[in-house]
Protein backbone atom coordinates (compact mmCIF):
# COMPACT_ATOMS: atom_id res chain seq x y z
CA UNK A 1 0.00 0.00 0.00
CA UNK A 2 1.62 3.49 -1.15
CA UNK A 3 1.31 5.98 1.86
CA UNK A 4 -0.31 9.35 0.54
CA UNK A 5 0.82 12.57 2.46
CA UNK A 6 -2.74 14.78 1.14
CA UNK A 7 -5.76 12.37 1.09
CA UNK A 8 -7.29 12.38 -2.34
CA UNK A 9 -11.30 13.73 -2.36
CA UNK A 10 -14.37 12.34 -3.43
CA UNK A 11 -17.00 14.25 -3.66
CA UNK A 12 -20.60 12.91 -4.42
CA UNK A 13 -23.47 15.48 -4.96
CA UNK A 14 -27.07 14.63 -5.26
CA UNK A 15 -29.41 16.83 -6.96
CA UNK A 16 -33.01 17.10 -7.44
CA UNK A 17 -35.22 17.98 -11.05
CA UNK A 18 -37.94 20.06 -9.37
CA UNK A 19 -40.74 22.23 -10.69
CA UNK A 20 -38.84 25.52 -10.94
CA UNK A 21 -39.18 27.93 -8.13
CA UNK A 22 -40.77 30.71 -10.20
CA UNK A 23 -43.94 28.75 -11.39
CA UNK A 24 -46.93 29.63 -9.98
CA UNK A 25 -48.22 26.23 -8.28
CA UNK A 26 -51.46 25.23 -8.96
CA UNK A 27 -53.25 21.93 -7.76
CA UNK A 28 -54.20 18.96 -10.10
CA UNK A 29 -58.43 18.41 -10.27
CA UNK A 30 -57.82 15.69 -9.01
CA UNK A 31 -56.58 16.80 -5.86
CA UNK A 32 -53.70 14.27 -5.84
CA UNK A 33 -51.06 16.34 -6.43
CA UNK A 34 -50.04 19.54 -8.35
CA UNK A 35 -50.03 20.20 -11.73
CA UNK A 36 -46.34 19.04 -13.28
CA UNK A 37 -46.86 19.91 -16.92
CA UNK A 38 -44.30 23.29 -16.10
CA UNK A 39 -41.36 24.25 -16.31
CA UNK A 40 -38.85 22.20 -14.16
CA UNK A 41 -35.18 23.19 -13.12
CA UNK A 42 -32.54 21.79 -10.44
CA UNK A 43 -33.54 22.41 -6.53
CA UNK A 44 -31.99 25.94 -5.82
CA UNK A 45 -30.41 24.29 -2.85
CA UNK A 46 -29.03 21.74 -4.89
CA UNK A 47 -27.00 24.04 -6.88
CA UNK A 48 -25.63 25.61 -3.91
CA UNK A 49 -24.29 22.92 -3.04
CA UNK A 50 -22.77 22.09 -6.85
CA UNK A 51 -21.53 25.10 -6.43
CA UNK A 52 -19.59 24.79 -3.12
CA UNK A 53 -18.33 21.37 -4.79
CA UNK A 54 -16.74 23.49 -7.33
CA UNK A 55 -15.75 25.86 -4.82
CA UNK A 56 -14.19 23.16 -2.96
CA UNK A 57 -11.83 21.80 -6.01
CA UNK A 58 -11.28 25.92 -6.64
CA UNK A 59 -9.81 26.27 -3.71
CA UNK A 60 -8.00 22.92 -2.73
CA UNK A 61 -6.98 22.37 -6.60
CA UNK A 62 -5.56 18.54 -6.73
CA UNK A 63 -6.89 17.73 -3.81
CA UNK A 64 -10.48 17.16 -5.18
CA UNK A 65 -9.98 14.33 -7.17
CA UNK A 66 -13.71 13.64 -8.64
CA UNK A 67 -16.85 15.42 -8.49
CA UNK A 68 -19.65 13.01 -9.13
CA UNK A 69 -22.92 14.62 -9.30
CA UNK A 70 -26.34 12.15 -9.45
CA UNK A 71 -30.03 12.29 -9.57
CA UNK A 72 -32.75 9.84 -8.92
CA UNK A 73 -35.62 10.66 -11.17
CA UNK A 74 -37.65 9.95 -14.59
CA UNK A 75 -35.67 10.10 -17.54
CA UNK A 76 -36.03 14.15 -18.21
CA UNK A 77 -34.02 14.45 -15.24
CA UNK A 78 -30.34 13.47 -17.04
CA UNK A 79 -31.01 17.69 -18.42
CA UNK A 80 -30.72 18.60 -14.77
CA UNK A 81 -27.01 16.30 -14.66
CA UNK A 82 -25.89 18.35 -17.77
CA UNK A 83 -26.39 21.37 -16.42
CA UNK A 84 -24.60 20.33 -12.61
CA UNK A 85 -22.05 19.20 -15.44
CA UNK A 86 -21.85 22.57 -17.20
CA UNK A 87 -21.29 24.26 -13.56
CA UNK A 88 -18.12 22.06 -12.95
CA UNK A 89 -18.74 18.19 -11.96
CA UNK A 90 -17.05 15.78 -13.55
CA UNK A 91 -19.03 12.81 -14.32
CA UNK A 92 -22.81 12.29 -13.66
CA UNK A 93 -25.17 9.16 -12.72
CA UNK A 94 -28.66 8.90 -13.25
CA UNK A 95 -30.96 6.31 -11.36
CA UNK A 96 -33.71 6.30 -13.93
CA UNK A 97 -36.56 5.83 -12.48
CA UNK A 98 -39.98 5.59 -14.86
CA UNK A 99 -41.92 8.42 -16.31
CA UNK A 100 -45.23 7.13 -14.49
CA UNK A 101 -43.95 6.24 -11.38
CA UNK A 102 -44.18 8.24 -8.20
CA UNK A 103 -41.90 10.18 -7.36
CA UNK A 104 -38.97 8.35 -4.51
CA UNK A 105 -38.95 9.31 -0.80
CA UNK A 106 -35.90 10.78 1.38
CA UNK A 107 -35.31 7.22 3.07
CA UNK A 108 -35.47 5.51 -0.48
CA UNK A 109 -33.32 7.53 -2.22
CA UNK A 110 -30.88 7.83 1.38
CA UNK A 111 -30.86 3.96 0.92
CA UNK A 112 -29.95 4.08 -3.03
CA UNK A 113 -27.56 6.69 -2.34
CA UNK A 114 -26.11 4.29 0.39
CA UNK A 115 -26.32 1.78 -2.22
CA UNK A 116 -24.26 4.32 -5.13
CA UNK A 117 -21.55 5.50 -2.07
CA UNK A 118 -20.77 1.49 -1.62
CA UNK A 119 -20.28 0.76 -5.67
CA UNK A 120 -17.53 3.78 -5.78
CA UNK A 121 -14.32 1.83 -6.43
CA UNK A 122 -12.75 4.94 -5.31
CA UNK A 123 -15.01 5.40 -1.77
CA UNK A 124 -16.83 8.65 -1.31
CA UNK A 125 -15.14 10.98 1.54
CA UNK A 126 -17.90 13.96 0.94
CA UNK A 127 -21.30 13.89 0.00
CA UNK A 128 -22.88 17.70 -0.33
CA UNK A 129 -26.87 18.01 -0.50
CA UNK A 130 -29.50 20.86 -0.71
CA UNK A 131 -30.73 20.76 2.53
CA UNK A 132 -34.51 20.84 1.37
CA UNK A 133 -36.56 20.36 -2.27
CA UNK A 134 -38.62 22.89 -2.53
CA UNK A 135 -41.41 20.29 -3.69
CA UNK A 136 -42.03 18.69 -0.59
CA UNK A 137 -39.82 20.33 1.75
CA UNK A 138 -38.58 16.91 3.50
CA UNK A 139 -35.07 18.49 4.55
CA UNK A 140 -34.66 14.25 5.57
CA UNK A 141 -32.79 12.98 2.88
CA UNK A 142 -29.11 14.37 3.67
CA UNK A 143 -29.67 13.38 8.04
CA UNK A 144 -30.99 10.01 6.60
CA UNK A 145 -28.13 9.25 4.24
CA UNK A 146 -26.04 9.98 6.94
CA UNK A 147 -27.63 7.89 9.87
CA UNK A 148 -27.64 4.92 7.01
CA UNK A 149 -23.80 5.16 6.70
CA UNK A 150 -23.15 6.09 10.04
CA UNK A 151 -21.43 9.16 9.09
CA UNK A 152 -20.86 12.24 10.53
CA UNK A 153 -23.29 14.82 9.53
CA UNK A 154 -23.49 18.79 9.25
CA UNK A 155 -26.66 20.39 8.13
CA UNK A 156 -27.55 23.91 7.32
CA UNK A 157 -23.96 24.37 6.35
CA UNK A 158 -23.27 28.68 5.78
CA UNK A 159 -18.84 27.53 5.65
CA UNK A 160 -17.45 25.00 5.12
CA UNK A 161 -13.56 25.07 5.08
CA UNK A 162 -11.45 21.12 4.89
CA UNK A 163 -8.72 20.10 6.04
CA UNK A 164 -7.59 17.16 3.83
CA UNK A 165 -4.58 16.25 5.46
CA UNK A 166 -6.44 16.09 8.89
CA UNK A 167 -9.29 14.63 7.39
CA UNK A 168 -11.66 16.86 8.66
CA UNK A 169 -13.85 19.98 8.03
CA UNK A 170 -14.95 22.63 9.76
CA UNK A 171 -18.58 23.75 9.28
CA UNK A 172 -20.79 26.71 10.41
CA UNK A 173 -24.00 26.02 10.95
CA UNK A 174 -27.30 28.28 11.09
CA UNK A 175 -29.62 27.51 14.18
CA UNK A 176 -32.02 29.69 15.14
CA UNK A 177 -29.94 31.10 18.22
CA UNK A 178 -27.28 32.39 15.68
CA UNK A 179 -24.20 30.32 13.82
CA UNK A 180 -22.55 27.29 15.44
CA UNK A 181 -18.82 26.13 14.16
CA UNK A 182 -19.07 22.09 14.79
CA UNK A 183 -15.78 19.75 13.52
CA UNK A 184 -16.21 16.74 11.71
CA UNK A 185 -14.40 14.19 10.44
CA UNK A 186 -14.69 12.65 7.26
CA UNK A 187 -16.57 10.99 5.60
CA UNK A 188 -18.98 13.32 5.84
CA UNK A 189 -22.20 14.59 5.05
CA UNK A 190 -23.31 17.94 4.49
CA UNK A 191 -26.33 19.65 3.51
CA UNK A 192 -26.45 23.75 2.21
CA UNK A 193 -27.66 26.43 3.95
CA UNK A 194 -28.49 29.92 1.64
CA UNK A 195 -26.31 31.63 2.37
CA UNK A 196 -22.87 28.62 1.71
CA UNK A 197 -22.32 30.40 -1.37
CA UNK A 198 -24.42 32.17 -5.20
CA UNK A 199 -24.20 29.45 -7.34
CA UNK A 200 -22.71 30.27 -11.12
CA UNK A 201 -24.50 30.43 -14.12
CA UNK A 202 -23.49 27.63 -16.80
CA UNK A 203 -22.40 29.38 -19.62
CA UNK A 204 -22.76 28.49 -23.36
CA UNK A 205 -19.11 27.24 -23.69
CA UNK A 206 -19.25 24.96 -20.47
CA UNK A 207 -22.76 23.92 -21.56
CA UNK A 208 -20.80 22.39 -24.90
CA UNK A 209 -18.07 20.92 -22.69
CA UNK A 210 -20.81 19.37 -20.51
CA UNK A 211 -22.00 17.31 -23.96
CA UNK A 212 -18.87 15.28 -24.02
CA UNK A 213 -18.94 14.45 -19.76
CA UNK A 214 -20.35 10.96 -18.89
CA UNK A 215 -23.30 9.84 -17.21
CA UNK A 216 -23.99 6.49 -15.94
CA UNK A 217 -27.50 4.75 -16.33
CA UNK A 218 -28.27 2.80 -13.67
CA UNK A 219 -31.95 1.29 -12.50
CA UNK A 220 -33.41 0.96 -9.03
CA UNK A 221 -32.74 -2.56 -9.63
CA UNK A 222 -29.16 -2.16 -9.98
CA UNK A 223 -28.69 -1.18 -6.72
CA UNK A 224 -31.02 -3.58 -5.46
CA UNK A 225 -32.93 -0.49 -3.41
CA UNK A 226 -36.83 -0.42 -3.23
CA UNK A 227 -38.08 2.93 -4.48
CA UNK A 228 -41.91 2.42 -3.82
CA UNK A 229 -42.83 5.11 -1.51
CA UNK A 230 -44.44 4.01 1.90
CA UNK A 231 -46.03 7.10 2.73
CA UNK A 232 -49.72 7.73 0.81
CA UNK A 233 -50.99 11.20 -0.28
CA UNK A 234 -54.41 11.11 0.76
CA UNK A 235 -55.49 14.76 -0.42
CA UNK A 236 -53.46 18.10 -1.48
CA UNK A 237 -55.46 21.36 -1.68
CA UNK A 238 -54.68 24.98 -2.05
CA UNK A 239 -54.42 27.02 0.96
CA UNK A 240 -57.26 28.82 2.22
CA UNK A 241 -57.96 31.99 -0.20
CA UNK A 242 -57.21 35.50 1.78
CA UNK A 243 -60.61 37.02 2.60
CA UNK A 244 -60.25 40.76 2.00
CA UNK A 245 -60.08 43.16 4.66
CA UNK A 246 -62.39 46.31 5.96
CA UNK A 247 -61.87 49.80 5.27
CA UNK A 248 -63.02 51.76 8.54
CA UNK A 249 -63.59 56.07 7.85
CA UNK A 250 -62.67 56.62 11.55
CA UNK A 251 -61.46 55.67 15.09
CA UNK A 252 -64.84 55.39 16.31
CA UNK A 253 -66.15 52.97 13.88
CA UNK A 254 -62.69 50.56 14.05
CA UNK A 255 -63.61 50.89 17.93
CA UNK A 256 -67.13 49.96 17.15
CA UNK A 257 -66.25 46.84 14.92
CA UNK A 258 -63.59 45.70 17.62
CA UNK A 259 -66.56 45.81 19.89
CA UNK A 260 -68.42 44.07 17.87
CA UNK A 261 -66.07 41.21 17.18
CA UNK A 262 -65.98 40.77 20.95
CA UNK A 263 -62.75 42.26 21.30
CA UNK A 264 -62.82 44.63 25.31
CA UNK A 265 -60.23 47.33 25.86
CA UNK A 266 -57.25 46.47 28.32
CA UNK A 267 -57.00 48.16 31.71
CA UNK B 1 -18.44 37.54 -44.40
CA UNK B 2 -14.64 37.40 -43.33
CA UNK B 3 -14.67 35.30 -39.51
CA UNK B 4 -13.11 37.92 -37.93
CA UNK B 5 -12.20 37.94 -34.68
CA UNK B 6 -14.94 40.52 -33.34
CA UNK B 7 -17.74 38.94 -36.02
CA UNK B 8 -16.94 35.46 -33.73
CA UNK B 9 -17.14 37.48 -30.06
CA UNK B 10 -20.43 38.98 -31.46
CA UNK B 11 -21.59 35.91 -32.32
CA UNK B 12 -21.25 34.33 -29.02
CA UNK B 13 -22.42 37.08 -27.58
CA UNK B 14 -25.43 37.10 -29.25
CA UNK B 15 -25.91 33.60 -28.66
CA UNK B 16 -25.32 33.91 -24.82
CA UNK B 17 -28.01 36.68 -24.75
CA UNK B 18 -30.06 34.69 -26.62
CA UNK B 19 -30.18 31.73 -24.28
CA UNK B 20 -30.39 33.80 -21.22
CA UNK B 21 -33.63 36.07 -22.40
CA UNK B 22 -35.95 33.23 -23.02
CA UNK B 23 -36.15 32.97 -18.84
CA UNK B 24 -36.83 36.78 -18.50
CA UNK B 25 -39.50 37.24 -15.78
CA UNK B 26 -41.65 39.36 -17.34
CA UNK B 27 -43.12 37.85 -20.39
CA UNK B 28 -44.59 41.58 -21.45
CA UNK B 29 -40.87 42.80 -21.79
CA UNK B 30 -39.72 41.24 -24.94
CA UNK B 31 -36.05 40.37 -24.33
CA UNK B 32 -35.03 38.57 -27.31
CA UNK B 33 -36.28 41.20 -29.82
CA UNK B 34 -34.68 44.05 -28.41
CA UNK B 35 -31.62 42.54 -28.42
CA UNK B 36 -31.96 41.11 -31.99
CA UNK B 37 -33.13 44.83 -33.16
CA UNK B 38 -29.92 45.93 -31.23
CA UNK B 39 -27.50 44.05 -32.99
CA UNK B 40 -28.86 44.55 -36.10
CA UNK B 41 -29.11 48.53 -35.68
CA UNK B 42 -25.09 48.01 -35.20
CA UNK B 43 -24.54 45.05 -38.10
CA UNK B 44 -22.84 47.98 -40.31
CA UNK B 45 -19.62 49.02 -37.72
CA UNK B 46 -16.32 49.26 -39.23
CA UNK B 47 -14.74 51.16 -36.52
CA UNK B 48 -12.46 48.73 -34.24
CA UNK B 49 -13.42 51.59 -31.56
CA UNK B 50 -17.15 51.23 -32.33
CA UNK B 51 -17.11 47.86 -32.61
CA UNK B 52 -15.72 47.44 -28.76
CA UNK B 53 -17.72 49.75 -27.44
CA UNK B 54 -20.90 47.85 -28.43
CA UNK B 55 -19.37 44.42 -27.47
CA UNK B 56 -18.72 45.39 -23.95
CA UNK B 57 -22.29 47.17 -23.58
CA UNK B 58 -23.10 43.51 -24.72
CA UNK B 59 -21.43 42.19 -21.96
CA UNK B 60 -22.34 44.58 -19.61
CA UNK B 61 -26.12 43.51 -20.36
CA UNK B 62 -25.38 40.09 -20.24
CA UNK B 63 -23.56 40.74 -16.72
CA UNK B 64 -26.97 42.74 -15.20
CA UNK B 65 -29.15 39.99 -16.38
CA UNK B 66 -27.67 37.19 -14.55
CA UNK B 67 -27.32 39.74 -11.47
CA UNK B 68 -31.10 40.65 -11.74
CA UNK B 69 -31.75 36.58 -12.21
CA UNK B 70 -29.38 35.57 -9.44
CA UNK B 71 -30.85 38.46 -7.18
CA UNK B 72 -34.44 37.46 -7.80
CA UNK B 73 -34.02 33.65 -6.63
CA UNK B 74 -31.74 34.87 -3.71
CA UNK B 75 -34.52 36.68 -2.38
CA UNK B 76 -37.21 34.27 -3.29
CA UNK B 77 -35.92 31.79 -1.65
CA UNK B 78 -34.72 33.59 1.32
CA UNK B 79 -38.75 34.82 1.98
CA UNK B 80 -39.90 31.53 1.44
CA UNK B 81 -37.28 29.74 3.70
CA UNK B 82 -36.30 31.97 6.54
Amino acid sequence: MRPSAVRLLNVLVPIKRTIDYAVKIRVNPQQTGVDTNVKHSMNPFDEIAVEEAVRLREKLKDAVKSIKVITIGPPKASETLRTALAMGADAGIHVEVPEASPSPEPLGVAKALQAVIKREKEGVDLVILGKQAIDDDAGQTGQMLAGLMGWSQATFASKIVVDTEKKEASVTREIDGGLEEIRCRLPLVLTTDLRLNEPRYASLPNIMKAKKKPIEKLSASDLGVDLTPILETLKVTEPPKRTGGQKVESVDELVQKLKDAGITAVA
Amino acid sequence: MAATPARLRAIHLYKELHRLGREYPDPSYDFNGRMRRLFEKNRELKDPEDIERALKLGEYIKNETMALYSLKKYRHLKRTYE
